[in-house]
């Protein structure tokens, strides 16, 4: 017999004392959050963590474009503008989109998906919490120190002879690699050692794959990223010669170095993204997942091609012609199980009982965003090209589709689908697809332009331009205001729901998987046994219940059969 | 009003994607880039109609839920993976050939030695002379053989579809022939620090080779049809002077040029001197040997790209800079 859902219903057979201590509220005091080993609570801290990190770099990207309204200077100098870029997209890649997803939402959801109590090492997960924050640190260090001016990337020789504070930043980023190695290894361990009766690797949620393939990447991956650090550190504070070519050394080397990672790493922000549109896309259509196989296997495919194709970032570098030919090749190998996962998504929604909530909003933009965003990826694929694409505002285009449309995207759909289990409470679903239409077109009036702008001869990372592309840079811009905005109202939507809110019951979308069986918020130990797994997507299990407003097992419905098919959805 | 309409046509014979094409290897390109986009426009279309189909029809009504249908289909399933993979043979093939055509500089091609520094470029011509901006004959095959004084950059002209970075230590290459005459923006596409916005030059071709080499003759010549104070301020505009060194009396990255002869100088060691014609010379020649007082050491040497002849025009000019 599976377990009753909601604790909340007084004649639940649910044990008493999970009925009103959820693990919110079950101790309080800083010291009950800072020291911590309870998995939700570390993943509410990254939450809040990511949330500042997302706002602090869409602040720079809204100065950015507000200083490209206009080829002269509008609000900065060429000075300024580098190091805003840069730490836009340092603060971006390294602290929101790489544990978004993973760090924050998987922290909360994975034990309770697996129906365990917690993750395998709690200590360990607090301490990579820590790890992040200090490496955060670090990264705000380097702002206050003289600012980083090398984009993102620290490409040599530049970073070595820049004056700007390399050394800080690439501290930070060596301390956030350990911070994603201990996040990946404890969920592998997690994964593979706590799965509860019932659950056999292909009973597992597909979020859960989507996570596996991103902690294998995470592990293999990242200490290049560390070790790749390193390197440039000692080269910037002892000249040895490594990168260096007055030394020496070579600078298309750091590149292969640090595209060893960043590659892999593209696929660490996008990989547990798709897991949660797999996971949203079954769930409010009410339809088991189609082609489940294929999903979980194209996972495991994409995180294993992703650390073949690093080379097709420098098919321009003056790296070898042979060497391009072949990364070109492996390239479009990645880009068949992303299309495998788009098409079994639209099966999935075939003959459904498709509910327009947020979490769906978010869901169906992300497969409409990250189309154009794959897609136009065979175009930097393709050699003949991405010649004339490289370093355009083409590819500035095409990765923002793919990293913030796709994989931030995808968090929003994460953090509205599991949000009355995080919070407890549920959010005006009115006011959160508005915020979602918002985001929707703001999104693609910023990042259309561009793919136009690079076709016709804007190089990226350029603080001033032609004239002749001024009017597509003020769409853009114009759109940026629109995403900012739109992204601020989200978060208001979910943080007046806190204190206004509805209380959530324990399944309010009816899904099938074990996360939707404990109480929202869940007990601190998420349940006092683990649960029985069956298929994650058999819908058909659970009924809508009006008197709780959402959804319980079949069993336990009883002979109240007439409120089966009743909707608590508003929407028209 | 200019500012919410995209500037579709900036050039008359620009299309809605790209800048009109300039050279041989931009037919390839953009037809390459067509093809990709009709099949992705394809897919692109397919899925999102799909989507909204499914949207519309199987939107969730009261009293309705969801059928029961089939959780997989092995032959639809191969298929939309096998379909997809030959497309993409297909793609990097077509990308694979025009690859090499644009990296396989023909033999018998008119060479132009480039030099790229922070912020500017320098063409060698091959009888020596040195220009910031990029003369070409139409109809010609040209290869552009390039090497860097500080950091990676990299060569682009977009009508022209070919882009290679410069990279400090070695020697990269690109070629290009150019199929109508005009001016068409030349820039730099790997990020090199403060001005890299600034690192744009053009490209000028010809129409003719006669009217290439006219052009070459007449401008290499600037020492007897130029007075020296003309001839050093066209060095001081085309070897990149102007990016660090005002004319009115702003410090840029370089102390400015105005008032500059003559006068007293105190250098970072401490150490002061008087601008004259040995000190300026010696500045161009071994820029760290003198630092001004309160400017980064960051000038690079022109030893054995300027003749004397040259650096003379140049302080000629210095000088007329009062």
């Amino acid at each position: 017999m599976a377990t009753v859902v909601d604790s909340s219903d007084p004649k639940s057979n649910f044990p008493i004392q999970y009925r009103e201590l959820n693990y919110l509220n079950c101790s309080s005091g800083w010291k009950s959050w800072f020291f911590t080993l309870d998995h939700k609570r570390i993943g509410i801290m990254y939450l809040i963590g990511v949330t500042c990190s997302f706002f602090l770099g869409g602040l720079f990207a809204v100065l950015l474009r507000t200083e490209l309204l206009s080829p002269d200077r509008v609000l900065m100098g060429p000075d300024s503008y580098n190091q805003m870029f840069t730490l836009h997209g340092a603060i971006m890649t390294f602290l929101v989109i790489i544990p978004g997803v993973p760090a924050a939402i998987g922290n909360i959801i994975l034990p309770v998906m697996l129906g365990a109590k917690d993750v395998a090492f709690p200590r360990m997960n607090l301490g990579s919490f820590y790890l992040w924050m200090f490496g955060a640190a670090f990264f705000l260090a380097a702002i206050v120190l003289g600012g980083l001016d090398t984009g993102w990337t620290f490409y040599t020789p530049y970073s070595v002879t820049t004056s700007t504070a390399v050394i800080t930043a690439l501290l930070g980023v060596f301390i956030l690699g350990f911070s994603s190695i201990f996040t990946g290894l404890n969920f592998i361990v997690t994964i593979h050692t706590m799965r509860p009766p019932g659950m056999t690797w292909f009973k597992m949620p597909l979020f859960l794959w989507a996570l596996y393939a991103t902690a294998l990447i995470q592990i293999l991956a990242t200490p290049v990223l560390g070790i790749t650090g390193l390197l440039l550190i000692v080269e910037r504070a002892f000249h040895i010669g490594i990168f260096d070519p007055a030394l020496g050394g070579d600078p298309v080397l750091f590149q292969h170095f640090f595209w060893f990672y960043s590659h892999p790493a593209v696929y660490v922000m996008i990989l547990p993204a798709m897991g949660v549109v797999s996971e949203v896309i079954a769930v409010h259509s009410r339809k088991h997942i189609f082609g489940y196989r294929f999903i979980a296997y194209s996972s495991i495919a994409i995180a294993m091609f992703g650390f073949l194709v690093w080379g097709h970032h420098m098919f321009v570098s003056g790296q070898s012609r042979v060497v391009a030919v072949i990364f070109s090749a492996i390239t479009f190998s990645v880009s068949i199980p992303s299309a495998i996962k788009v098409f079994n998504w639209l099966t999935t929604m075939y003959k459904g009982s498709i509910r327009f909530t947020t979490a769906m909003c978010y869901g169906l933009a992300f497969i409409f965003i990250f189309s154009i965003g794959g897609l136009t990826g065979l175009f930097l694929a393709t050699l003949a090209t991405d010649v004339h694409l490289h370093d355009t505002y083409f590819v500035v285009a095409h990765f923002h589709y793919v990293m913030m449309g796709s994989s931030l995207v995808g968090l929003f759909a994460a953090v509205h689908h599991w949000w009355p289990k995080i919070s407890g409470k549920m959010f005006s679903e009115f006011w959160g697809r508005i915020a979602c239409l918002g985001v929707f077109l703001g999104f693609n009036l910023t990042f259309f332009p561009q793919f136009l702008l690079g076709t016709r001869g804007m190089p990226r990372r350029y603080y001033t331009y032609l004239e002749e592309f001024q009017g597509l840079h003020i769409m853009s811009t114009c759109g940026a205001y629109l995403l900012g905005l739109s992204s601020a109202l989200m978060a208001g939507v979910l943080i007046y729901s806190v204190y206004r809110g509805k209380k959530a019951p324990a399944n309010p979308w009816g899904g099938a998987s074990l996360e939707w069986q404990c109480s929202s918020p869940p007990p601190h130990n998420n349940f006092d046994h683990p649960p029985l797994a069956g298929d994650p997507y058999i819908m058909e299990s659970v009924v809508y219940n009006e008197e709780i407003g959402g959804y319980v097992p079949v069993e336990c419905q009883g002979d109240n059969k007439q409120s089966v098919t009743a909707s608590g959805d508003k929407e028209a | 009003m200019k500012l919410f309409i995209p500037n579709m046509l900036a050039n008359a014979d620009a299309g809605f994607w790209f800048p009109p094409q300039g050279s041989t290897v931009a037919e390839h390109s953009d037809s390459v880039y067509f093809f990709i986009l009709y099949v992705c426009t394809f897919f692109f279309v397919l899925i999102v109609s799909l989507m909204v189909l499914f949207m519309v029809k199987y939107r969730h009504r009261p009293g309705v839920e969801a059928e029961k249908t089939s959780t997989h289909n092995l032959t639809l399933e191969l298929s939309w993976s096998v379909i997809p993979t030959l497309l993409t043979i297909v793609m990097f093939w077509v990308g694979f050939t025009g690859y090499i055509d644009m990296r396989t500089p023909p033999s018998d091609s008119y060479d132009i030695n480039v030099i790229a520094k922070k912020w500017s470029w320098a063409f060698q011509y091959p009888n020596g002379w040195i220009e910031s901006e990029l003369h070409i004959p139409k109809g010609e095959n040209v290869t552009l053989t390039m090497a860097s004084d500080d950091v990676i950059h990299s060569l682009w002209v977009p009508a022209f579809r070919t882009k290679m970075d410069v990279v400090p230590g070695r020697y990269t290459q690109e070629w290009f022939k150019a199929t109508r005459a005009g001016e068409y923006p030349l820039m730099c596409a790997e990020y090199c620090g403060q001005k890299h916005s600034n690192m744009i030059s053009k490209v000028v071709v010809h129409e003719t080779r006669g009217d290439f080499d006219k052009w070459l003759q007449q401008a290499s010549d600037i020492h007897k049809n130029k007075s020296p104070v003309e001839a050093g301020e066209y060095f001081y505009k085309s070897r990149g002077c102007i990016q660090c060194h005002s004319l009115d009396g702003t410090p840029k990255n370089g102390p400015t040029f105005k008032g500059l002869f003559g006068s007293e100088r105190k250098f970072a060691d401490g150490s002061t001197g008087v601008a004259d014609k040995n000190y300026i010379r010696q500045s161009i020649l071994e820029p760290q040997s003198q630092v001004v007082a309160g400017f980064r050491p960051i000038m690079p040497t022109f030893k054995g790209q300027l003749t004397d002849q040259d650096i003379t025009a140049i302080i000629a000019f210095i000088e007329a800079q009062k």
